[in-house]
């Protein structure tokens, strides 16, 4: 009987890793990564890596890890702006970058995953990101034409999770991680809480199973906060 | 006496109506959710995936699961939501958003926004600026009339890569405010200046032709 959860990280990772490949890996800054998987990767060793993310981490945490060892060749990311160890390597000439729009970024994976080769979208007309491609008037207006993104491998993170691998995400941690789970040729799903099948509300299922080839219950959930702010709270009877 | 930062928000936060869902840039734009009057409701939406975005939490209740664009912790409200960035940014380039206020380093007078990169210096990306002004329905531009050397940032021509092609509708400087007519051709206009700021001042400090609004 086909059985998709697995015991650790390391376990989902075996026999789906190797090197020159390509991996989506979801989460907005440090919210929603898959933190568990990015680690066992680090640890697997596997170089010549092309990364599709959003961001890339901070120094010393998420992909800033795989950045370290020297594993990425190569990012593609709307904004990097958080990872001083980024901009050497980027400067030196060691890593190339490939900056997307991020709805156009969203978008691409979104095509990947549903079988949509290309589209079209305002976004970037008439900036470096439409330079080098096909554009096109519809209604008086010019759009440029985006290509889907797929990887060999999408690495995502959820709140919850059960054995069929339907997984619902948690507050703003849910961001990329959608899309990514149906772009990956083979999809990995971390989550806090791997439930009974049969406990989750199916009507509340964010991405459903069919998109998730293997699923285990993170082993440490460190959800680094990258901007700590909070403001003061003001006792009963205090004027604000 | 020019404008503050301050002062800025709060002249941005008069483009509000009520019912507006609304998208806040990073810096003085985030500023202007102080200014939002209480009689008017106002949905933020934070292009990572929320609509409703509170104010900060209280000490020792930040949740690592809630923040915003910024990667700020933040709070929910009653009514807010959650949603994937596919979905956000359908709000976005889908003309759902009423109003987008950003930041800024250089706007030309056919409304040309650069906002996203320094060539030679650290290339930090666009994010969601690209997608904004492409989308949004109506864009505002905050930033300082000048740069630190002087330089004016209201120009001609844009020289810095841009972050969207006659885009931007309003632009709010520390010196004053100024519409701009993308589409057609009826270029910059200055509406208001900042009290005690003089149309000479101004026209020192700029590079872009401007007509001033009649009254």
């Amino acid at each position: 009987m086909a059985q998709k959860t697995c015991a650790s990280a390391e376990a989902a990772l075996e026999g789906v890793i190797f090197d020159g490949m390509t991996i989506m890996s979801g989460g907005f800054g440090l919210c929603g990564i898959p933190e568990n998987l990015i680690r066992a990767i680090r640890d697997s060793g596997v170089r010549g890596l092309t990364v599709i993310s959003n961001n890339c981490g901070v120094d010393g945490f998420g992909l800033g890890l795989l950045l370290e060892a020297g594993q990425i060749d190569k990012m593609v990311s709307s904004y990097v702006g958080e990872n001083k160890l980024f901009e050497q390597l980027y400067l030196s000439g060691k890593l190339q970058l490939e900056f997307n729009p991020q709805g156009t970024l969203a978008e691409r994976i979104r095509a990947g995953g549903a079988g949509i080769p290309a589209f079209f979208t305002k976004t970037g007309v008439g900036t470096v990101v439409a330079e080098g491609k096909e554009t096109r008037e519809f209604d008086g207006e010019t759009y440029v034409m985006e290509r889907a993104l797929t990887a060999d491998l999408a690495i995502v993170k959820a709140w919850k999770g059960d054995r069929e691998g339907n997984l619902v995400y948690r507050r703003t941690a849910r961001n990329f991680n959608p899309m990514m789970a149906t772009a990956g040729r083979t999809t990995l799903a971390e989550v806090e809480h791997l439930a009974e099948t049969g406990t989750l509300d199916k009507d509340a299922i964010h991405t459903p199973g069919i998109y998730v080839d293997r699923i285990f219950q993170g082993a440490v959930f460190e959800k680094r906060i990258e901007q700590l702010t909070t403001r003061p709270r003001v006792a009963a009877g205090e004027s604000v | 006496m020019a404008w503050t930062r301050d002062d800025m928000a709060a002249r941005a936060a008069k483009e509000l109506r009520d019912g507006f869902y609304v998208n806040l840039g990073i810096g003085i734009p985030t500023l202007v959710a102080n200014h939002i009057p209480p009689d008017m409701s106002v949905t933020l939406q934070s292009e990572n995936g929320m609509l409703g975005m509170g104010p900060f939490p209280f000490e020792g209740e930040a949740d690592p699961d809630l923040i915003n664009a910024g990667k700020q912790t933040i709070t929910e409200l009653p009514d807010s939501s959650y949603f994937s960035s596919a979905d956000s940014f359908a709000m976005i380039r889908g003309g759902h958003i009423a109003l987008s206020i950003l930041g800024g380093m250089q706007v030309s007078m056919d409304g040309d926004l650069a906002n996203w990169m320094v060539p030679g210096k650290m290339v930090k990306g666009m994010g969601g600026a690209m997608d904004l002004v492409a989308g949004v329905r109506r864009v505002v531009v905050v930033m300082d009339h000048v740069e630190k050397s002087g330089a004016p940032k209201l120009l001609r021509r844009c020289t810095l890569p841009l972050t969207g092609k006659g885009v931007v509708d309003l632009l709010i400087t520390d010196l004053g405010v100024f519409e701009i007519d993308r589409k057609g051709r009826g270029g910059v206009t200055l509406i208001e200046r900042a009290p005690g700021v003089s149309v000479e001042e101004i026209r020192a400090r700029t590079e872009a032709p401007f007509t001033i609004a009649a009254g």
